[in-house]
């Protein structure tokens, strides 16, 4: 069983301070929504769960150790996807999840299967550069189905998203869950997915 | 990844060519003034193509989002960082070694002296690359980076130039410039152990 362990954790931007005692502990098989208004500090709060970004104060730990400690081994069992899609423009659909396995020491045999699943098939050898925001938003979603992780970290994952690609999401999120992971994720919509258990922090409270 | 933006690595090689042609223009075509000078204009020439090109070194990536998955892959940053430096260098600094000679040539540089040049060339745009790869790592994201990466870099591609340029013309005058060779080398060896380490931090400060 794994646990993300959140104590007291206090995010400060610049000399603002977003996000103070925050507290939570998010096990296997659970959802965290985080909403709050825009300003309010969900980005901060989710890169600083990524370790992109140490807490002002407080500790996040994986399994009771700290994040920071754990270094590679903590990235390599997270996902995140960003508010930026991290899609190389020059490179085709297909050659940019074959970077990210490649980077992520995984294998390509998920990549097929991952463009089906988010519609990009069709594109797949184009440039990236040629496709829309909603549809290069539907490749970095992709990157998330050819890695093996146990933890998503989504940032407004259906940003720019039509209606189906939307259920496609719900519905990845609904297995990912089942299967026994964890998701952290901030949207102002309500999600429509299943889980054991799903957590609400508001940050406007 | 950077062979499919053509332009990226043209604009440097022309650059460079473009600059070292100007000197005979602007000195007039007097050979033995050109053949002096030629040492330090293709040196000074390779050092501003390569500053030229850096900013672009982590820009992209860090606009796009790919830097951020980048450092959250589990292999140690120093090590991407090392290899897109060496990328860079291979698509920048490499073609202005390859094409020197010819340049070289065109400011009437003895045809002896050319193998030294590109001796020393070949020591001296990868530490370019390298040392350059801090300043652009620390002036990701700022406005106006671009001058303040010059001001960062140049004063420290000094020494680079100064023995680079100087073991041309020291073997010009026919002395010997294993001093000069040794202590490029000596800059090499130091900037690949500690320069892709120090991007690195840097490009974590950036992102935080």
């Amino acid at each position: 069983m794994n646990l993300l362990e959140t104590s007291k954790v206090e995010c400060v931007r610049g000399d603002r301070p977003l996000v103070s005692d925050l507290s939570f502990n998010l096990r296997d098989g659970e959802l965290l929504h985080i909403v709050g208004r825009n300003g309010s500090g969900k980005t901060t709060l989710l890169r600083t769960l990524c370790g992109l970004s140490r807490p002002n104060a407080g500790r996040i730990r994986w399994n009771s150790t700290d994040i920071h400690a754990l270094g590679d081994d903590y990235r390599a069992l997270l996902a995140y996807v960003g508010h930026a899609n991290g899609v190389q423009g020059d490179l085709t659909a297909e050659e940019n999840l074959r970077v990210a396995t490649r980077l992520d020491n995984g294998t390509d045999t998920l990549v097929k299967g991952a463009l089906e699943r988010m519609g990009l098939t069709r594109f797949a050898h184009l440039p990236t550069k040629v496709l829309s925001q909603g549809q290069q938003r539907r490749l970095a979603l992709a990157r998330l189905l050819v890695s093996e992780k146990n933890l998503w970290i989504l940032d407004e994952p259906f940003a720019g998203l039509d209606a189906d690609s939307v259920a496609v999401m719900e519905d990845m999120l609904t297995d990912y869950l089942a299967r026994g992971c964890m998701v952290v994720i901030t949207s102002h919509q309500k999600i429509g997915c299943s889980a054991k258990a799903t957590q609400h922090i508001n940050l406007d409270s | 990844m950077a062979l499919r933006r053509s332009t990226d690595v043209l604009t440097p090689l022309v650059f460079f060519v473009i600059v070292v042609s100007l000197f005979p223009l602007g000195v007039g075509p007097e050979p033995n003034l050109l053949s002096t000078m030629a040492p330090g204009v293709i040196w000074v020439a390779a050092l501003l193509a390569t500053m030229l090109s850096l900013s672009r070194l982590f820009a992209n990536d860090y606009a796009d989002g790919t830097l951020e998955q980048l450092t959250l892959t589990p292999h140690p940053l120093t090590m991407l960082v090392f290899a897109k430096i060496l990328a860079h260098w291979l698509l920048t600094g490499l073609p202005v070694v390859l094409i020197s000679p010819l340049l070289a040539l065109q400011l009437n540089l003895q045809y002896e002296n050319m193998g030294i040049l590109v001796a020393s060339l070949l020591l001296g745009t990868p530490v370019l690359s390298l040392i350059g790869s801090v300043g652009a790592a620390l002036t990701l994201g700022l406005r106006g980076g671009g001058v303040l990466l010059s001001l960062l870099v140049l004063p420290l591609y000094t020494p680079v130039l100064i023995f680079g340029a100087g073991a041309v013309s020291t073997y010009a005058l026919g002395m010997d410039v294993e001093a000069h060779l040794s202590l490029l080398t000596a800059l090499l060896v130091l900037s690949v152990i500690f320069t892709p380490w120090v991007t690195a931090i840097a490009l974590r400060i950036s992102l935080d």
